[in-house]
């Protein structure tokens, strides 16, 4: 089988194989707010595949990056504020 | 001296065939791509592919997460095999968490996303629907329903094109079968999503269920961007192309989706066309021509079946908003006269995604057609605009 990873999201600990993509996983922990639209709204991928730049993310300390086009590895910090 | 490099942007199927092909002669290939791994969307996560063991064996160049920002002809032959992106269309509700496009939700599954155990409504238009419906069977969620907007008629025409592709045929057969017990309701759309419930419209009647996603998507928008700001002519929406795959720009060549939507198929024999005559390879690209010709029927007869109804732009209502990256609504677009006033006064298409996504449904919803791109056609950080140079090879 896969093997696993775990990336940090706010803080917390989720689980991923090895292989998927960062929004992949945090769309299997149930997050349902990747950002907050310019009026406000919780917004989560759309695309899946780097158009729509919906899942954006900070992720390692660097912001704008698309969770859909970014694989988790064991130890990544990702924050959606 | 050995010939300089062909670049090839985009590793989907037209990208790799093409890629394989130019390399296949002698020559040394650059292939880029923005994703992590090469395939496109179709061979996401695809370790079987056989045209992608060929590609590891061919001493092809490959740089994936590599985001191409802008193109200036830099003397090498360019094959642009960027592919297509989908065609969204605003409904009401459906900037929510809970909301992906239909391949959108197949990239997701593809790219490790657990469905298991939820319900999922697909609905838009395509053959993208029964094929994502499969996926999410597969991959242990439940599918709700499909809704697909165009007629069982231009169904039944489609599929009579069909029967003279039998491998198509096959394909149909399986998605069908996998599909057992799912209802397919043709001229049905979505009419809002809101809390995990779906309105949708059959005709004159209204129904509604509960859903955990819905996945929606119209069909394919060829991703014409690069080509654009190249200089190459494009027809309909999509890059003009001669038999050999030349665009109307010496020394640059397209393939795939991007040339007009058509499946795999058509990319796969664009793109073994287009790297065998980047390379010179010329009378071996004249004997795909027959196989490019099909494929192009293919397409049409495609094209037809899935044409949007003019009623899907009564979808959004007033509040509804069609760009979402800078929350501009329907009623701040509709009365406007193009795409250069709607950015000039509300900023639409002017955030992260440069109207990717909202372009496409604006030129369907309002009938604007002057959307030209600039560089750079992905957000770049400034660093990058100011000194390209110290930003070179980098992968972004």
């Amino acid at each position: 089988m896969a093997e696993r990873v775990t990336i940090f999201v706010d803080g917390r600990p989720i689980a991923a194989e090895r292989g998927a993509t960062v929004a992949a996983a945090m769309l299997s922990a149930g997050i349902r707010a990747f950002r907050h639209s310019v009026s406000g709204e919780p917004r989560a991928p759309l695309c899946g595949m780097g158009i729509c730049f919906e899942c954006r993310v900070t992720i390692g300390g660097e912001p704008h990056r698309r969770g859909c086009q970014t694989l988790c590895q064991d130890g990544l910090e990702v924050s959606t504020t | 001296m050995s010939a300089p490099a062909i670049v090839v942007v985009g590793a989907g199927p037209a990208g790799v065939a093409a890629a394989c092909r130019a390399a296949g002669c002698g020559r040394r290939v650059v292939l880029l791509d923005d994703n992590p791994a090469p395939g496109g969307q179709i061979w996401r996560g695809d370790r079987q592919q056989r045209w992608l063991a060929r590609l590891a064996d061919s001493g092809v160049e490959v740089r994936c997460g590599t985001t191409v920002s802008g193109l200036e002809l830099p003397g090498a032959t360019t094959i642009l095999a960027t592919g297509a992106r989908e065609l969204f269309l605003p409904f009401p509700g459906w900037t929510s968490p809970g909301v992906t496009g239909a391949g959108g939700l197949q990239a997701l599954i593809k790219s490790g996303f657990s469905i298991a155990g939820k319900r999922v409504v697909v609905a838009g238009s395509g053959l993208l629907l029964p094929a994502v419906a499969s996926l999410v069977r597969k991959s242990g969620g439940s599918v709700v329903l499909i809704a697909e907007q165009t007629s069982a008629m231009n169904m039944a025409a489609f599929a009579a094109a069909l029967l003279s592709r039998p491998e198509k045929l096959a394909q149909s057969a399986e998605a069908a079968l996998s599909l057992l017990g799912v209802p397919y309701f043709t001229r049905c759309v979505v009419e809002s999503f809101d809390g995990g419930r779906v309105r949708l419209r059959r005709g004159n009647a209204i129904f509604e269920c509960d859903t955990d996603y819905l996945a929606s998507g119209f069909g394919l928008v060829p991703n014409t961007e690069l080509a654009a700001l190249l200089g190459c002519r494009l027809l309909a929406g999509a890059v003009e192309v001669d038999e050999f795959q030349q665009t109307t720009v010496a020394g640059v060549y397209a393939a795939g989706e991007l040339t007009g939507i058509g499946g795999v198929e058509k990319s796969l024999v664009e793109g073994e066309i287009a790297g065998l005559a980047a390379a010179g390879a010329v009378d071996e690209a004249r004997a795909l021509f027959g196989r490019s010709r099909r494929a192009r029927r293919f397409s049409a007869a495609l094209n037809r079946a899935f044409a949007l109804d003019g009623g899907l732009r009564a979808l959004p209502r007033d509040e509804t908003l069609v760009c979402r990256c800078e929350d501009v609504s329907h009623s701040r677009l509709k009365g406007l006269a193009s795409w250069r006033q709607a950015k000039l006064h509300t900023r639409c298409g002017m955030g992260p995604c440069q109207g990717r996504v909202c372009a496409a449904a604006a030129q369907f919803l309002y009938g604007w057609n002057d959307q030209s791109p600039r560089p750079p056609v992905f957000p770049v950080p400034a660093g990058l605009l100011a000194d390209p140079g110290s930003f070179e090879g980098e992968p972004t």
